[in-house]
């Protein structure tokens, strides 16, 4: 399992983090992000996750984080978007990882360890 | 998306708005069999006359091409609704084609469902670019904080567009859509059965308000 952290992320552009991120679920690892993904970057990792997709090798990932905190500026409000921090965000292979129970305040996981 | 790009869009809100264009491309996106192409058949039924625009199946990723609809007008809430709806693949972070297997498929048919449903969740994605509202349908028997679910609601969030949540499948007996309005407050919610026709005028009402 790799933590990593929010320093590190605020260093990375998005596509290097999609990226990083798949590169290492793709090995059988199980990644925590402490400062998680925008929604924007959300979306991108799971469009680039069906790319990957391959049958026998890699049938996708189990991503889970809490809805994203909303910054709202007013360079944001002209242009119509709101800036969004990622939360807490733990992402693994779909065939090792598995969400037993969510909600507003925790996330419970299943690790299934040589599956 | 680019600076210019994102400001032409909004000032094309705006400006819809103040002169009251009331023309809206809407998406219907959700995780599979949540009952989306349910839904969009009953709204093309209700106000077009028209037939199916999609096949349903208790298979998963049974659309997996996305499908528009123009030019539906919506007469609810005292005001008239030109819309394009857009029946979407259902968004999910895995797609294992053993899971199509359980259905009675061969295993070629199946590899080739997981193929497209892979493509399908793609040109979902693909359409969160070119929409003025989604319709979220979650089916109220599951658990609401789903990935999608939440991945979703984030990305109409950061673009600041309206969204509605529909907890689709009311009429289950397990249904629960309480949880759903708990997990996302800060949206509104709209109780139905796509499949029994229950509660589509609150519905209809809702997108007036929300998309008109």
């Amino acid at each position: 399992m790799d933590l990593i952290s929010e320093e590190k992320l605020n260093r990375m552009t998005s596509m290097e983090k999609i990226r990083l991120i798949l590169d290492k679920v793709k090995t059988g690892r199980i990644v925590v992000l402490e400062s998680g993904l925008t929604p924007e970057e959300e979306v991108r990792l799971i469009e680039m996750t069906m790319t990957e997709i391959r049958v026998d090798e890699f049938s996708g990932i189990e991503i889970e984080s809490y809805p994203a905190k909303r910054e709202s500026s007013f360079v944001g409000r002209l242009l119509g978007r709101n800036s969004s921090k990622g939360r807490m965000t733990v992402i693994g292979p779909a065939n090792q990882l598995r969400t037993v129970e969510k909600d507003q305040y925790q996330i419970s996981t299943k690790v299934s360890v040589g599956d | 998306m680019g600076v210019f790009k994102s400001l032409r869009m909004n000032l094309g809100f705006w400006l819809s708005r103040i002169f009251g264009k009331k023309r809206a491309r809407i998406g219907i996106y959700g995780p599979p069999n949540a009952g989306k192409t349910t839904l969009a058949n009953r709204i093309v039924k209700d106000w077009s006359g028209d037939g199916a625009i999609g096949t349903v199946s208790p298979v998963p990723h049974e659309t997996r091409r996305a499908v528009r609809k123009e030019g539906l007008v919506i007469n609810a809430n005292g005001a008239s609704i030109h819309l394009d709806i857009v029946d979407t693949p259902g968004m999910a972070t895995k797609i294992d084609f053993r899971e199509f297997m359980a259905y009675g498929m061969s295993e070629e048919e199946a590899k080739k469902r997981a193929k497209e449903a892979t493509e399908g969740v793609i040109e979902a994605i693909k359409w969160l670019d070119d929409l003025d509202g989604v319709l979220l349908v979650m089916d109220s028997t599951e658990d609401p904080y789903t990935q999608v679910n939440v991945t979703v609601i984030g990305n109409m969030e950061a673009r600041n567009l309206p969204l509605l949540i529909v907890a689709n499948k009311i009429d289950l007996p397990n249904a629960a859509p309480s949880r759903i309005k708990a997990a996302f407050p800060q949206h509104p919610v709209v109780q139905i059965s796509a499949l029994e026709g229950n509660n589509l005028d609150e519905l209809y009402n809702a997108i007036a308000l929300h998309f008109g």
